[in-house]
């Protein structure tokens, strides 16, 4: 009779309560590895969920876990397990987060049955009842997880840039991948927080490894260039292959006056003249190195 | 004319928008359009696909390839149950936008493609149909 087996656990958690919680969270700090999740927070979640086992219990006696009366213990193993997926936790550890607490409900009732019988409808009930909700957490696990990598892939595939310095006061955004998602933004602004950072006095925006530049991608590179200046920074913009510069005026796009070069090289060339710097050969290719320049005198 | 294949896929989301262009990419390249006409189709493709999600509320692009005599193509027909646009004029105009786009995605498309064409109901949907011909 599931009925009764489901009446006569949620007495027990209630008479029990605080000796399992005890216990749970003893096996629990055993199997996580140190530093991952703090034990009070371990402790509370147990002592949510314990709680809502009882609960379900002691209304719904019912232990099949898509019921209504389940609700509350779905809704918290989908948070632990979304969250567990999110910090890196492997599956097991996860689904372990049910399991470890077998144990302690079998000691449990051991303790407070004397009927054969009864104790093994018991663990059965209680082993029946753990497994869905482990398989339950292993499953939003997994597809916590998969949503995590997926977004990864996108954001990969999106767009991948580092700010690299090339010279005190000229930074470089090479930009690679498609320009129109909301990690744009995020790339932008860490460009005007390494503008602040480093004092630099020009910027290049590098878009070789763009493959489409349209009405938002121009959008978002106008907005960077206008915030750049406010912050007291020049952009060049570099790496205009020539279908992109025939695809862009046909659009209608007016770059304005934003200087642009047709390679990074080009770009990096005059930003060096723009503080005063000039790249030159120091001796003519091939020819043997002359005596040493003479010291500038003062 | 000839409809040689034909594909159709939806385009709900921001995600979609990088896919309506891998797609249209390759199309364009199993046709043989040059890298400059590539460039512009992917384009328009890209401008109509983020109508379609931002203004549409989503939809379907149907991408077909075409055979006319000697001559190969792209067609791109877009698809929304949208709100639909009231003053098409208006909507094709350099510069107007109803949101916060620079105003230039319809313009631009229609200058960017061999055939353009916008149909659009209110409170029924739009219908945007892009063609690209490999120039010989
Ligand atoms: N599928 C659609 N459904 C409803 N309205 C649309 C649709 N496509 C375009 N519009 C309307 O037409 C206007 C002009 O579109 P257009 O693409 O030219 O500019 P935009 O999208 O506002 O800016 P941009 O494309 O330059 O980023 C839009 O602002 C919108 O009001
Ligand atoms: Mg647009």
């Amino acid at each position: 009779m599931p009925e009764l087996n489901a009446s006569r656990l949620a007495t027990l958690l209630d008479q029990r309560f605080d000796e399992l919680l005890a216990a749970w969270t003893a096996e629990q700090l055993q199997v996580v590895r140190r530093g991952q999740i703090s034990a009070s927070d371990m402790r509370a979640q147990c002592r949510e969920l314990l709680q809502a086992i009882r609960r379900a219990l002691a209304a719904g006696a019912s232990t099949r876990i898509d019921g209504q009366s389940w609700a509350a213990a779905r809704d918290l193993l989908g948070r632990v397990s979304s969250q567990r997926a999110q910090q890196g936790f492997p599956s097991s550890e996860t689904a372990m987060f049910v399991l470890s607490l077998k144990r302690p409900l079998f000691d449990a009732l051991r303790r407070a049955s004397d009927d054969a019988d009864t104790l093994a409808a018991d663990i059965w009930t209680v082993t029946d009842l753990l497994d869905q909700l482990a398989l339950f957490t292993t499953e939003t696990y997994l597809r916590s997880r998969e949503a995590l990598i997926t977004r990864q892939q996108e954001d990969m595939l999106e767009l991948s840039t580092p700010v690299v310095k090339l010279w005190d006061g000229v930074l470089a955004l090479p930009m690679i991948g498609t320009l129109d998602s909301s990690r744009t933004q995020i790339v932008m602004e860490s460009l005007l927080q390494r503008i602040v950072e480093t004092g630099s006095d020009v910027a290049i925006l590098d878009i070789t490894g763009v493959p489409t530049v349209d009405t938002l991608t121009a959008q978002h590179l106008l907005k960077t260039v206008t915030a750049a200046r406010l912050m007291g920074a020049e952009c060049i913009i570099s790496g205009i292959r020539p279908q992109i510069a025939q695809t862009i005026v046909q659009l209608g796009v007016d770059l304005g006056d934003v200087v642009t070069k047709a390679t990074l090289a080009d770009a990096f060339k005059l930003a060096l003249s723009r503080i005063g710097l000039s790249v030159g050969r120091v001796r003519p290719a091939g020819a043997p190195a002359l005596g040493a320049a003479p010291a500038a005198r003062d | 004319m000839l409809t040689a294949r034909t594909e159709q896929i939806a385009v709900r989301e921001q995600h979609d928008i990088v896919s309506v262009r891998q797609m249209v990419r390759s199309w364009s390249l199993a046709v043989g359009l040059g890298l400059v006409d590539l460039t512009k189709l992917v384009t328009a493709a890209s401008e109509i696909a983020r109508n379609t999600v931002v203004y549409g509320g989503g939809g379907t692009l149907q991408i077909e390839e075409l055979r006319d005599g000697l001559r190969l193509g792209v067609r791109l027909v877009f698809e929304d149950q949208g709100p639909g646009i009231v003053d098409i004029d208006r909507a094709m105009t350099d510069g107007y936008s109803s949101g916060s786009g620079m105003g230039l995605g319809l313009g631009g498309t229609k200058r960017l493609v061999d055939e353009f064409d916008i149909a659009s109901t209110p409170g029924v949907g739009t219908r945007v149909t892009i063609t690209k011909w490999r120039s010989r």
